[in-house]
Formats: C-alpha cells, structure tokens, sequence
C-alpha cells in the first residue's frame, strides 16, 4: 500500500512535469499506478479505467453530458460511462430500469447524472423516479459547494458557503392524502436517526475542509416538534466538535440575509425543503444554474450533479445551456475518484476560458452557444 | 392571525429612491395564504412505522414542470391534469380574468429567479410557507426588514405590521430601529380607512426623508437614529 502511494506520487510529479501528448503516451504503462487502493477490483478495467454510471436525464442533460464526454475524450480521462436512460416524461421509467440503475451503481458507486423531470401528472404514484432513485442509494445528503467563478463578475463576489441538504425525508416523503373533499394533508417526516446522520454529516464536513461555522437553518418556532426536532439533534451534534461554531437562522431570515449580506455564512445544514429553494437562492447570487455544480453522498455512493436541478426543457435543441456546472462537477467526480491531475486540469481549463470571458454562453452575458463553449475548454486544455 | 381569519397577507416591495442596493426597479405585491398550510400547528410523534392519520396539513403543491409556462389563452378548458390543489385553485380563479397574465413558477426557481432577475415579478400569490420566504427575499432585495410594510385581510379585520414580522431584540432600546416599515404600515391602515389625504401626505414625507442619506438609520447603511428619523420626517411634514 505505501508502495504503491509513493509510486502514486511520483507519477503525480512525471505527470505536472509532462505535456499533455506525453500523458497520453504514458497511459496504457501506468494502469497500475491508477489502481489506486480506494477503487473497487470490479470497477478497474483491463487499460486502468474507471466506470461511472451515467443518467443523462432530461431536458438538457443529454447535450451537458455531450460536452463532459468531449472534453473528457480531449483530456483523455481514463473513464469509461455505464449510461442508462431513466426517464418519467419519456416514458422510459420503470421498477426494472430503476433496479438496472441501482445495480450498475452497485458496480461503479460513482455516478454523474442530470435532472430527471417529474412531471405535473399524478399518475398514481407520488414518489418521483428521481426521489424513489435518491432513497434506493439512499443519498441522505445533499452538497452543494457555491463559490463565485473569478473573472465573472456578479452583484455578489468571492462568495464561498456551502449549503448541506438532507436529501430523503422530510416534505418529500411524498405521504399525501385528501382526508376531506377539498382539504389534503400533506406529511413532513422528521426523524432522529436521518437529523442526526445529516448534522453529523455537515460537521464532518466542516472539519474536513477546514470550515470555521455550521448554521442549522429551520422553522421551529412554527413547526416546533418537526424542525424542532431537527434543531435538537443539530444540537447535540454541535457539542461533539468544540472547534467548530454553531449557529442556528430561522429560514425566512436566512433567505433575507443570504441577499443582503451572504459572506456570513460558512456550512449551512437544513432539512430537505429548505435545503432545495436555498441551495437554488444562493445558485443565483454566484450566476445561476448554470455555474453550480452539487453532489449527492451516501455511506456507499456518490452521485454528481447539478447544483439547482433543473430539466431548463426551453433550451432543448437550442445549444444554449451552459456547460460549466456539469463540467466542474465532473471535475469534482475525478476528484473523488482520486485522478486528481485530470480534475484540476479540467477545472482549471473552464476557469480559464470564464476568467478570460470571450467565450461565455448566454446566461452569463455573452454569446457563445454550448458547443463554443465546450470548444474552448478544449482548447484550454491544451494550453 | 386563525381567530380574527386574516386569511391574505399583502406586502408591497418597492425599491426606494433613496435607498441604494444591488437591485433596482424592484416592485412586487406579494400575497400570501396566511392561515392554513405549513404553519397549521398539527404536530405529533410516532412509533418508527409511517403514520397513517394526518399529521402536518400542508396545502398541496406538487411541483409544476419548467417554469413561466406560458399564460391559459382564453377559450382554454380548464387544465386538471392532476395539479396542486393550490395550483388548480389559481388556475380556475385566473380564467375568471383573462386580462390578466397568469404563470406559475416552482419555487425553487422563483427564489434563483428574483436574486438575478427581480424586475420579472408583477404579483405573486402562494401558500404559507412559501411567502414567509419569499417576502423574506423581496424585502432583502429593496433594502431589508426596515423599509417594508405589510397588511393583512380578512372579511371582517385587516391588521397591519411590518411585512417581514421581526421582533428586532437585538437592537432594542438602542434608538437605531428603521420607523420606514411600521410608518409605512400606518399610511396603509390610514388608507383603509379612507383617510386617502393623510395617507399620501404622511407616506410623502417619509419618502422624501428617505432621500437624505444623513438620517438613514443603520439598517440601510446610514448613522441616523430613530428620533432623527422622525424628526426630519416631521419636518418634510
């Protein structure tokens, strides 16, 4: 094991030295040195590669994971994709490409996926696929990293917090019924066991990157057993990590302060709900949709992702979605998957070319489409 | 707010000339359900198995598909397809005025929507929840819980108050406290009661005091204090 660690550091240090046509040469030798100790026997193929589930998803997802396989080809990423289809709008959901999806996950334990849309319909079922997907992995928790892009200037910069959602229960338990004509009720789960794993969860976080603060954020003064509850455990979490600070926000003032005055907040943990309009509020003070990446964990699984999960279904076709999100979070993939020398040169590429700001697609002011953009991250990988 | 049946909640965000912020040309009549939904205070503990009788009433809101779908053209059958309730709700009452542009959004998107683009937003209707965040969000954008008012009606009272409903302990008795909001909140309740000339008059004087930045109280980034405040308001009178 210390062998093949330092055997690991001294590719790492041929690697920074070598361009990237040398790389490329170098690959098929060092499949050893990529067998890193972490990776699983199953998912080292015979060339030293990599399988990652893949859920292209709806709405633009497909054209976003277009533009990750581009440049990963480009990067020669030693990745290889498990894609499958799973979608509700398409038609192309069942209890069978669920289970397909779960035991190619089984398999890779690391997936990178987009949006899969519910649809409007109630159909029967009130669990979504993409909810019904989260609780099979049983991805509890929910990161989502919003850190301002240098060189992209918005009305809010050198933010950097990261919001920390617990992902299965909550208001999406999807328990509804209508106990009157006209009246429905609508259930919102809180358990112990889920608060305390999640609380736990957010200030192993903060330790790990060396976070200062975690501020529980709730509404227990007005569902006081629920996220009262939730608080409670946030709580006895808290005394367990004396280094860390703990900082309780009721949501409405949360949201408040996120807009007037968001470098206050370090590690922010809530329950799902909240989790799913702030992590989208604060997507919008760095640049929108379109820049956050997010992740999803489980003890076993990781699933990267979007930061603000949404299908955008306008710009199908229309080569105008902005590839930047699914590319850092690919990026963060690699990372997790320890090839840290693909990682940073695929983030660095797209920091490039949105710190030079030439090439920028339409939510970000420019003019570029998709494909432009993809381009020239390709482009700045040679560099 | 259950006992006097103050079922509508009504807060105006408008973005003040003398204020600065980030956002400008901001005006959004926020109305918020405010007596049912999340905050309907049935709460109870159980066993490890999922409950089977009714726990949190919470006004159904399935999330609608991508957001600004365009408007029901008039002539349209109503679309049941199994939305919300609240959103079905809306629907059926938006096709009584087809003059007016009807749209709903997720609020996820709305909340991403109104920190990039808030000038987007006309009037927003939404249950409880929902718009104790979201009115949270607009007053931050105009320039925080000191500058907006807010009103509450029901068939037979209407209340009034500050929109964002903060106690603001932490800088009481300290004479720093923004009177904008509850002043603001008077002018509403004067209006209400048809005293329309008080009204404008009053709400005059505490706009073109807000012009001065001298008597901008710290909330809004000034040194002012409450009395000053009310002092050169007083004066403008």
């Amino acid at each position: 094991m210390a062998a093949l660690g330092a055997g690991r550091a001294v590719a790492a240090g041929l690697l920074r030295a070598q361009s990237l046509g040398a790389w490329r040469g170098l690959r098929v030798p060092t499949a050893t040195l990529q067998q890193n100790p972490q990776a699983k026997s199953q998912s080292a193929k015979p060339e030293g590669t990599f399988q990652v589930t893949m859920l292209p998803g709806d709405g633009v997802g497909p054209e976003l994971m277009h533009a990750v396989k581009e440049v990963f080809k480009a990067a020669s990423v030693p990745v290889v994709f498990d894609e499958h289809h799973l979608s509700e709008v398409q038609n192309m959901a069942s209890e069978e490409k669920l289970d397909q999806v779960v035991d190619s996950m089984k398999e890779s334990k690391v997936a990178l996926i987009g949006k899969i849309h519910t649809p409007m319909e109630y159909k029967g079922e009130l669990a979504s696929y993409d909810m019904r997907l989260r609780r099979k992995l049983d991805l509890f928790a929910n990161v989502v990293h919003v850190k301002s892009l240098p060189g992209y200037k918005t009305r809010h910069n050198n933010l950097d917090l990261v919001i920390i959602r617990e992902q299965t229960e909550g208001e999406y338990s999807s328990l509804e019924h209508e106990s009157a004509k006209g009246v429905i009720e609508c259930l919102k789960i809180i358990t112990r066991a889920k608060s305390q794993r999640i609380a736990k969860f957010a200030f192993d976080f903060a330790t790990k990157k060396g976070r200062s603060k975690v501020t529980a954020v709730h509404k227990a003064n007005i569902m006081k057993l629920g996220d009262g509850l939730f608080l409670q455990c946030c709580e006895e979490v808290a005394e367990l990590y004396p280094k860390i600070k703990f900082e309780t926000m009721i949501i409405d003032n949360c949201c408040m302060q996120l807009v007037q005055n968001p470098y206050q907040f370090d590690v922010l943990v809530m329950p799902n709900l909240y989790g799913n309009i702030i992590d989208n509020l604060a997507a919008g003070l760095v640049g929108g949709a379109g820049v956050v990446p997010g992740e999803s964990y489980s003890a076993e699984y990781a699933v990267f992702e979007m930061g603000a999960r949404h299908p955008f279904a306008q710009a199908v076709g229309r080569n105008i979605a902005n590839p930047t999100a699914m590319l850092l979070s690919a990026a963060n993939m690699l990372r997790h998957l320890n090839l840290e020398f693909h990682s940073n040169l695929i983030s660095d590429a797209v920091k490039k070319v949105i710190k030079v700001g030439k090439v920028r697609t339409a939510d970000m002011g420019g003019y570029a489409t998709s494909l432009d953009f993809t381009q020239a991250v390709i482009a700045a990988l040679e560099a | 707010r259950t006992s006097l049946d103050l079922f509508a909640n009504v807060i105006h965000c408008q973005s003040l000339r003398g204020v600065e912020t980030r956002h400008r040309g901001v005006d959004i009549l926020l109305v918020r359900e405010n007596t049912e939904g999340e905050y309907s205070s049935l709460e109870h503990e159980v066993g490890p198995a999922p409950p089977v009788t009714p726990v949190t009433p919470v006004t159904h809101w399935e999330p609608p598909p991508t957001p600004l779908s365009p408007p029901n053209p008039t002539g349209h059958d109503h679309q049941w397809e199994g939305d919300g309730l609240f959103l079905q709700c809306c629907r059926e009452v938006a096709a009584e005025y087809p003059e007016i542009t009807f749209q709903n959004m997720i609020v996820d998107n709305t909340t991403m929507q109104l920190v990039s683009r808030p000038q987007q937003f006309d009037v927003m209707v939404m249950p409880n929840l929902y718009g104790n965040i979201v009115s949270n969000v607009c007053a931050g954008l105009v320039g925080g819980p000191g500058l907006v008012p807010g009103a509450n009606y029901g068939h037979d009272y209407a209340v009034f108050e500050t929109a964002t409903r903060n106690t603001g302990k932490s800088i009481a008795n300290r004479n720093v406290a923004n009177p904008t909001a509850a002043l603001l909140a008077a002018c509403m309740m004067l209006d209400h009661l048809r005293l329309h000339s008080h009204a404008s008059m009053i709400r005059q004087a505490v706009l073109a005091s807000l012009d001065d930045p001298r008597t901008h109280t710290p909330d809004i980034g000034g040194q002012g204090t409450t009395s000053g405040a009310v002092q050169s308001i007083l004066a403008h009178l």
